[in-house]
């Protein structure tokens, strides 16, 4: 029966006595490595060269601020539902006057933490988000952690930085084929 | 005491203690690198890069595998027969290192009027000794695998001794052909003999075939490392081992292969010959001096033998890292039933071409005579009638 055209039919043949002297074969077998160990490698050697990893790639979550640096997020708490792994939590709180410019809404997160070793970094918090305010970053992984105490990340780690503001490199399927030429 | 420096000084005994010490190191040290150009050349033959970390391309990596072998718990086990245990290491080791001593790495020094052989020892029997020692080396591993008192360990060592007697019959007959064509034993002659690009290799085409698959066999080298085969054997003889007694039972093997590289450089490579030496030493004499200028040729002339050997030991990389391992009854079928008739063969051809006063030309037609005779005789075999295939 055959299932696929992809079976080789192998020779059964009796081998000649050239081909059973063993160095026919050898000789081809030799010149096979010889053009390995001479061709390039395609090794990244990973902590000094990092590839490029795409625009869609999920890593460091990142909450952003709009243009004026006030932050987007309002603590609704749709990325914590989302949150199939349940690594997000948060505390609200009430903006007062004087913090315009410091918050966008009138509802701001006071705590916001991702726990990292729960996350699972699917990018579900990112689509629930409401106020485009929490993202996964495409250009920084989440370090190794070393300590316990350093798995979870609050806001001084997650709030966006005015002076590196994240730039996706493409939103859009058409940007991100640009990309690859 | 004065007549003591006077002897030390006059005497070669200096000169050649540092000639044997020089060498001793040379041995070790690409010894040790040969561990490194093992895995480098393992890597880049299946694309990868090797050991890279260990300082600039990873070159301090004998020195931390060397590290991490010392600090290892050296275990004896409880019935193993400890003196025996030790002594298998050793001996492997020991005589690795002697069977270099015979071996001329270069033509002779002219320091104060003398002449220096850059060899450790010379004597008329060289190639006796190589094969005396080499055969030595049977007994480091025979040893060790007995005294493990594991039956893997045991079976690992039958194999080592089985194979090392039945490729080194071929091996010697493959030699003998070489001693015929030049008529005598000692390593330096037959290299002097090879002056300039007047290689055995272009006589003794099947000598040289024969004499390097048996020299993979006797340094349990890939396709013929089945004594420590690790897939049915555990480790072979050296299951039991571990620290720097393992250490020596593999650098024992790097040792070897620097050997074996060294003598087949000797016998069919020409040794420290490489064509238009004369000119080169010449040109050097008129321009630095007879002294001087043949100094230097003879260090043109180790370079030369040198990348001989370093190639050799980079071919046996190659293979390993090529050519699956035999099955046990394919080895000894290759060894009894391939090898030592073509050694035979070859014999005969070198003895007739020898008697018919040209050599080249007659080695060549003896061979190819043999070789229509062998097909011919191939092609007249009674056919096997066979159910599976002639269905």
């Amino acid at each position: 029966m055959q299932l696929t055209n992809r079976a080789k039919k192998t020779d059964k043949s009796e081998l000649s006595l050239f081909e059973r002297s063993y160095l026919p074969s050898l000789a081809t077998g030799l010149g096979i490595t010889i053009k390995h160990f001479f061709q390039k490698k395609p090794t990244i050697e990973y902590p000094e060269q990092k590839r490029y990893l795409g625009p869609v790639f999920r890593g460091h979550h990142i909450l952003k601020r709009d243009e004026e640096g006030r932050e987007r997020c309002t603590a609704c708490g749709l990325c914590a539902v989302a949150c199939p792994a349940e690594a997000i939590s948060m505390v609200a709180q009430e903006r007062v006057k004087g913090e315009e410019h410091l918050y966008r809404e009138e509802k701001y997160a006071a705590v916001y933490e991702i726990n990292m070793l729960r996350c699972i970094f699917c990018g579900l918090c990112e689509e629930a988000c409401p106020k485009q305010a929490v993202y996964l970053r495409h250009d920084k992984f989440v370090p190794v952690f070393t300590d316990r105490s350093d798995v979870i990340y609050g806001k001084d780690q997650l709030v966006e930085d005015m002076n590196q503001r994240y730039q996706r490199d493409a939103w859009t399927k058409e940007d991100a084929m640009k990309l690859w030429k | 005491m004065s007549s003591f420096v006077q002897w030390l000084t006059e005497s070669m005994f200096l000169w050649k203690a540092l000639i044997i010490i020089v060498i001793f190191a040379i041995t070790l040290g690409i010894a040790a690198y040969s561990t490194w150009a093992e895995r480098k050349v393992a890597a880049y033959i299946q694309d990868r890069r090797g050991p890279n970390r260990a300082g600039w391309g990873g070159l301090l990596q004998p020195l931390a595998d060397a590290g991490k072998m010392f600090f290892k718990e050296d275990f004896i086990p409880a019935q193993a027969d400890k003196w025996l245990f030790i002594l298998g290491p050793c001996l492997s080791m020991f005589t690795a290192l002697m069977s270099s001593a015979v071996v001329p790495f270069g033509n002779s020094f002219i320091i104060g009027g003398k002449e220096v052989f850059v060899q450790a020892i010379e004597i008329n029997i060289g190639i006796l000794y190589v094969f005396g020692v080499v055969s030595l080396g049977v007994y480091g591993v025979m040893i060790g695998g007995w005294a493990s008192n594991n039956k893997f360990s045991l079976l690992g060592a039958i194999r080592a001794a089985s194979q090392n007697i039945s490729y080194e019959l071929a091996m010697g007959m493959s030699i003998i052909a070489i001693l015929m064509m030049s008529g005598t034993l000692s390593v330096r002659e037959i290299v002097l003999q090879q002056h300039g690009g007047n290689w055995n290799i272009f006589y003794q085409p099947l000598g040289f075939l024969i004499f390097t698959v048996c020299a993979f066999a006797e340094c349990n080298r890939t396709p013929f490392d089945l004594p420590e085969c690790e897939t049915e054997l555990v480790g072979g003889y050296h299951t039991e081992y571990s620290s720097m007694k393992l250490g020596f039972y593999l650098f024992a093997e790097y040792i070897n292969m620097f050997a074996s590289s060294a003598v087949t450089a000797c016998l069919f490579f020409g040794g420290y010959n490489y064509p238009g030496m004369d000119f080169v030493e010449t040109q050097l004499i008129s321009a630095l001096g007879a002294n001087v200028g043949h100094n230097v040729a003879t260090l043109i002339g180790i370079g030369s033998m040198f990348t001989k050997i370093l190639f050799g030991i980079f071919f046996f990389m190659w293979v390993r890292w090529t050519v699956p391992r035999f099955r046990y009854d394919q080895l000894m079928n290759l060894g009894w039933k391939g090898l030592i008739p073509l050694a035979v063969a070859n014999l005969v051809i070198t003895a007739g071409a020898i008697l018919s006063g040209y050599k080249l030309v007659g080695i060549w037609a003896g061979l190819g005579l043999m070789i229509v005779l062998i097909s011919v005789g191939w092609s007249l075999r009674p056919k096997k009638k066979n159910a599976i295939m002639g269905a």
